[in-house]
């Protein structure tokens, strides 16, 4: 094992970011750690790196107690979200810094800066400031400086995030094939469960400050553990108290099986897909089920908005029994008291529920039942989250 | 549309010559009147003022209680500013409002604070440092002291804006490279201030060469040996004589050039846009 975590656990003042993390990580493998903003997964890569330390648990490194090493002495690679290029150096000064604190012979780091630069793809750049490269080549120029000193771990924290989505796209598919060539010990962390699913070797979904599950990607998207789990790596969409991925549900314009009845919504056609809002017959207050299909598919089947259709998902298709949709009370639920300071948002008449989605944002959804309520506000997170 | 653009500029025009002619009769015109009054007899009396022992012995005053000043100044400058925006402790924001204590309070009355503390008869510490044979007030060491305390904040105020916006990562990269806490502070805070860091040390050396009123009260103004520039400024000016007010403008001049002469070579070496991201 690389990296041993054991019983890790932080707070900040009064807020919980990790609680009893166990984590190993094998020799040469690229791990993602995914899970929303706030969930605690960057943290837990600073404390790998020794930028934070533990409140409790301890963090091994190559079979070295490392819970209480500084940062310095850990011989750890680590890459910021924003570069954090040294803006004073020239791209060689900055991937040859740690070898000159190293003390070793220039020769020795020029021949090393050169390679690496090579590495990267950054050799014609080699005397520029920082300033003068684009996000993605700083990412690069960052990425090399933390190889440079041949560490026994590499760490990205959301390496890609400052970057347009193409350069995102392709630095992405470069970190797996360089991970193919280096084979350091990788660990990144992401928030873009497309790009966890991508590059990784293993997954490890972190949530509230917790492992929600480990796994490599194939078996997280289709064998999901929780609710949350199969929410958060795809497209889902309820049907009968199951959560189920739009794109395994089967639709018909006649009844079949043991289908359900239902009417389009809404039809929207976004590039080579179509997505589909069917209202259930059976069970209109609930919200629309979500179906999406190629083009090609909706057009043979003559699908418009107002056609009646009959819904069922595939066999074989991942779903998740809904039991949480109860919010418990402080931790993912708020409710609006009757009395200032809380303002409640327009449109909310204090006393109704209001289910607070995890991440930066609150999806509202106003209903006298409070589980009713729950159940709409996380559809209407789900969907959002798909738009975005 | 061209009437707003008409508009639009007739007001930039207002407003810059608002600008201009608001800098010409408080700052540009007097300071000119200054140089003109000085050269008014022609260079020669001017020559001979600088060859005066008291202009000479003022000057050099001035310098070196204005240098060590400012040493003074930038270490415990660089120190505070690091304390005020990389840690958080109890009674971190007092601190932070202290620092902008000295440009609050009148001069006069830091230098009456600084006879309280240290004078050799009266004051509170200075006896025993009198004792120890160090001499305070009416001598350099309270001339060097109130001249860094009035200066003190130019060189915290210059540099704690640029260490917040430069952030902590930089530094954790370098510590992650194995880089220990001295190493980063040479290789990459210092440098990453030096530019803001410069500019705090001229301010306050500007601010160093003309104090005048804390100065004033601490050294007692002896000429030959208390006597800094500006209190010879002072002391000619309210003599009688032409050869005395010559004497006078002439001091008074050099130390305004010096104080131009510093801002105009940092604002020339000074990048024009602090290193973007």
């Amino acid at each position: 094992m690389s990296i041993k975590i054991a019983g890790v656990g932080k707070r900040f003042g009064d807020f919980t970011a990790l609680e009893g993390i166990d984590l190993d990580i094998a020799t040469g493998e690229l791990t993602a750690l995914l899970g929303p903003s706030g969930g605690g997964k960057s943290t837990l890569l600073r404390i790998i790196a020794g930028l934070e330390v533990a409140d409790i648990g301890s963090v091994e490194i190559e079979g070295v107690d490392a819970t209480r090493l500084p940062a310095r002495k850990r011989n750890v690679g680590f890459v910021f979200q924003h570069y954090a290029a040294f803006r004073h150096l020239s791209v060689a000064g900055n991937v040859g810094f740690g070898l000159k604190i190293r003390k070793r012979p220039r020769r020795e780091v020029k021949a090393r800066v050169a390679e690496l630069l090579e590495l990267v793809h950054l050799s014609q750049f080699a005397d520029r400031l920082p300033a003068q490269l684009s996000g993605g080549q700083r990412q690069r120029m960052a990425l090399a400086r933390a190889l440079a000193i041949e560490p026994t771990v590499l760490l990205l924290d959301e390496p890609f995030g400052a970057l347009d989505a193409n350069v995102r796209k392709e630095l992405r598919a470069w970190l797996r094939r360089l991970h193919d060539e280096v084979h350091v010990t990788t660990v990144f962390v992401t928030h873009d469960q497309e790009e966890a699913l991508e590059v990784a070797d293993r997954i490890v979904v972190i949530n509230q400050g917790r492992i929600e599950q480990i796994g490599p990607p194939h078996q997280l998207y289709d064998h999901p553990s929780s609710e949350f789990v199969m929410s958060f790596l795809g497209p889902v969409t309820t049907l009968d108290g199951h959560l189920v991925r739009p794109h395994d549900l089967e639709i018909e314009t006649h009844p079949f099986g043991d289908a359900y009845p239902g009417r389009i919504e809404r039809f929207n056609r976004v590039g080579f897909e179509v997505r589909l809002d069917v209202r259930l017959t059976e069970d209109d207050a609930a919200p629309p089920v979500l179906v999406t299909l190629t083009r090609a598919e909706a057009t043979a089947k003559a699908l418009e908005t107002g056609v009646p259709v009959w819904i069922v998902p595939v066999a074989g298709a991942s779903q998740v029994r809904i039991t949480t949709t109860l919010p418990t009370p402080g931790a993912d639920s708020v409710e609006l008291p009757q009395e200032p300071p809380l303002v409640p948002p327009p449109g909310l008449s204090a006393g109704t529920y209001v289910y607070v989605a995890s991440g930066h944002s609150a999806w509202v959804a106003t209903h006298a039942d409070r589980q009713e309520a729950a159940l709409r506000a996380s559809v209407i997170a789900r969907r959002r989250a798909e738009e975005e | 549309m061209a009437d707003t653009a008409v508009s639009r500029s007739a007001s930039r025009w207002a407003l810059r010559v608002l600008v201009v002619g608001y800098l010409s009769l408080l700052v540009i015109w007097p300071v000119t009147l200054v140089a003109r009054e000085t050269f008014a007899h022609g260079l020669a009396p001017v020559i001979d003022a600088l060859r005066q022992p008291e202009v000479i012995f003022a000057f050099q005053l001035t310098l070196s209680a204005a240098f060590w000043a400012v040493v003074i100044n930038t270490i415990f400058g660089v120190g505070i500013s690091l304390l005020l925006v990389r840690y958080t402790f109890p009674g971190r924001r007092t601190l932070n409002a202290l620092v902008d204590l000295p440009l609050a309070v009148s001069p006069v009355v830091v230098g009456l604070a600084l006879v309280l503390v240290y004078s050799g008869r009266t004051g509170w510490l200075g006896g025993s440092l009198e004792q120890a044979g160090l001499q305070v007030i009416y001598a350099p060491p309270g001339i060097i002291l109130a001249t860094a305390f009035v200066s003190m904040p130019l060189v915290i105020r210059e540099i704690v804006p640029v260490l917040q916006e430069i952030g902590t990562e930089q530094e954790q990269a370098a510590s992650s490279l194995g880089a220990s806490g001295l190493q980063t502070f040479a290789r990459i805070t210092l440098p990453a201030i030096r530019w803001a860091l410069l500019y705090g040390v001229v301010l306050s050396l500007a601010r160093s060469l003309g104090e005048f009123g804390a100065v004033k009260i601490v050294s007692g103004g002896v000429a030959m040996r208390t006597q800094t520039a500006t209190l010879l400024v002072e002391e000619r000016y309210q003599q009688f004589g032409v050869e005395n007010s010559i004497i006078a403008y002439t001091a008074a001049f050099i130390l305004a050039l010096i104080a131009v002469l510093a801002l105009v070579v940092v604002t020339c070496f000074r990048p024009d846009k602090e290193t973007p991201r």
